[in-house]
């Protein structure tokens, strides 16, 4: 299912903040068409490396490439134009906003009426693109289930609920790599079954490389094509969810070990 | 009691009232996007009044020429303003930009004086017809013609905010900017034309009210007058922008009548909106339609 030619590939990132190493030389690739998962216990550095591929930090050293371009120094907004959605650990929806305008924010890189055209609403093309825009957000939609909040404000809706609009609002982005951080977090069972659900159908069916960090292996080891491991900033396993599990030291990283601590910089992954 | 000067005092109070609600809007949209409190708001009325006396008078063009120029003229000195003024002074404390704006109020009120002097100077004649009756009230057409036009302005905000990309694009700023970049919007982009959007709209009333009073420094003093219109609607909202400003403006021209027909005390309209901002204030901490910071917890 997934080819070969990598969508997304970091070269040695590493990233400082003053002396804290939060990223040490980490270098993967992600393939098109792969569901690629970040694992690692907490303060790894997981949402640090989603952050640098996304834009909101940049790497202190090293590339990172997009569809083979280089993105190391493009802001978010224009990686965002690139192809590449994301949702966000804390949920970060527009609260005031109707759920139906913050997916709507997601399509502004696609919508082209802008401010003189739009004006002339009716001339010109703006309606038609509007009339375009929401039958995809409306697909969107249906495809999420939230249906029937589509008019609700988005900051009165359950948790479960609000994390499928931010979904929704990504999705909306087309994008061609979509970031998800702890895309199940805080959710019951059910709840996360149907967002391994929408996960794989946004993979299958709508064709999205999909980079996801999460806590729940069970969901990480049914999903993920490939997985990586970070501990302390540094890259440890990569490879099948099998045999990621398998791996002496992550078993170290997640369980621990009685003798002395583990010196990372003496792994070799 | 005299019903027709409180007729007509009301009708100036609504016709005022809506100029300081366009003034208030575009104060509000620049704090809505960015965050930023612009002191120099009644600046870009007196500099938008200026530019367009100068075109009016030196250059002897055509009202509707001399007030399209003034407003390319604004856009463009807003979009600069932005870019070279406040762009550096993202991510510092607030209050280094509340000085910035200060010290740009100040600078343009005396680069104003240095170019323009330190007189009243009336418009040209631009309406043929100088006052007009309506329902037996006598309203300068000037005034009428402003009251269209903001109402048009009103208008188009509303609209741009609710259907336009990119007045979503500025909502979404305003609640969250790493995550509004994230969806591929350019937050640079959108504080420049947020500051352009106001200053070519206070630009307008600023032409309003130098048509009627001439111009001089005491336009600037509008930009004060919007901030009992803004804390009052709440500083983030621009329904709350609009009405804030009616009700200053009703405000102001009851307490002259009050202070007319009986207090003869002399300045009541001036002080009035104030003292209702602190009562209104003591009641709804967050003004008429500010929206307050509920967080789940």
């Amino acid at each position: 299912m997934a080819d070969e030619d990598p969508i997304l590939s970091a070269e040695g990132v590493s990233l400082r903040f003053g002396g804290v190493k939060a990223l040490t030389d980490v270098s993967f690739s992600v393939r098109k068409g792969e569901v690629f998962s970040i694992i690692g216990p907490n303060g790894a550095g997981k949402t640090s490396m989603v952050n640098c591929v996304s834009g909101r930090y940049r790497p202190t050293e090293g590339r990172i490439l997009f569809d083979g371009q280089d993105i190391t120094k493009l802001g978010p907004n224009r990686r965002a134009g690139l192809g590449i959605g994301r949702t966000f650990q804390n949920l970060a929806l527009f609260g005031h906003m109707s759920v139906l305008d913050n997916i709507m924010v997601g399509r502004h890189h696609l919508l082209k009426a802008g401010f003189l055209r739009g004006m002339m609403y009716w001339w010109g093309g703006a309606q038609r693109e509007e009339l375009a825009h929401r039958a995809e957000v409306e697909e969107i939609i249906d495809f999420l289930e939230i249906q029937h909040v589509r008019k609700a404000q988005a900051g009165t809706l359950p948790y479960g609920l609000r994390k499928r609009v931010e979904l929704a609002r990504a999705v909306a982005l087309k994008p061609k790599l979509i970031l998800l951080d702890e895309p199940m977090a805080g959710m019951n069972l059910e709840e996360k079954e149907d967002m391994a659900r929408f996960i794989l159908d946004l993979n299958q069916e709508w064709g999205m490389t999909v980079l996801m960090i999460e806590h729940d292996m069970g969901v990480v080891m049914d999903i993920s094509h490939r997985v990586m491991v970070l501990d302390f900033g540094r890259k440890i396993a990569e490879g099948l969810p099998e045999e990621v599990m398998a791996h002496p030291q992550v078993r170290r990283a997640y369980l621990g070990v009685d003798d002395e601590a583990v010196n990372p910089a003496e792994i070799d992954a | 009691m005299d019903l027709t000067l409180l007729l007509q005092l009301t009708l100036n109070g609504l016709i005022v009232g809506a100029l300081y609600g366009v003034v208030a809007m575009s104060f509000v949209l620049i704090y809505k996007a960015s965050q930023v409190v612009n002191f120099a708001q009644g600046e870009f009325l007196l500099v938008g009044a200026w530019v367009c006396w100068w075109f009016l008078t030196e250059w002897q063009l055509p009202f509707y020429a001399g007030f399209l120029f003034t407003l390319v003229f604004m856009t463009l000195f807003g979009l600069v303003l932005q870019v070279v003024v406040l762009r550096p002074l993202i991510g510092e404390p607030v209050i280094s930009v509340i000085m910035a704006t200060i010290g740009l109020g100040i600078f343009f009120q005396a680069l104003m004086k240095w170019i323009f002097g330190v007189f009243a100077k009336p418009f040209p004649p631009i309406f043929t017809v100088e006052r007009i009756s309506v329902l037996g009230l006598e309203v300068q057409t000037v005034y009428l013609v402003s009251l269209g036009i903001s109402l048009l302005i009103m208008a188009g905000f509303g609209w741009f905010f609710t259907a336009s990309k990119h007045g979503l694009a500025m909502r979404a700023t305003a609640f969250d900017q790493q995550v509004a970049q994230s969806l591929g919007v350019s937050v640079p982009k959108v504080f420049a034309m947020s500051w352009a959007i106001s200053a070519v709209v206070s630009s307008v009333a600023g032409v309003v009210v130098g048509v009627v009073n001439g111009v001089s420094s005491a336009l600037s003093f509008y930009g004060i007058k919007v901030f009992p219109a803004v804390i009052l609607g709440g500083l983030d909202s621009i329904i709350g922008a609009v009405l804030g400003g009616v009700i200053v403006g009703l405000l102001e021209n009851w307490a002259h009548y009050i202070d007319s027909e009986w207090l003869n005390w002399g300045n009541m309209f001036q002080i009035a909106p104030f003292y209702a901002l602190v009562i209104i204030l003591l009641i709804k901490p967050y003004g008429l339609f500010g929206t307050k910071n509920i967080e789940r917890v």
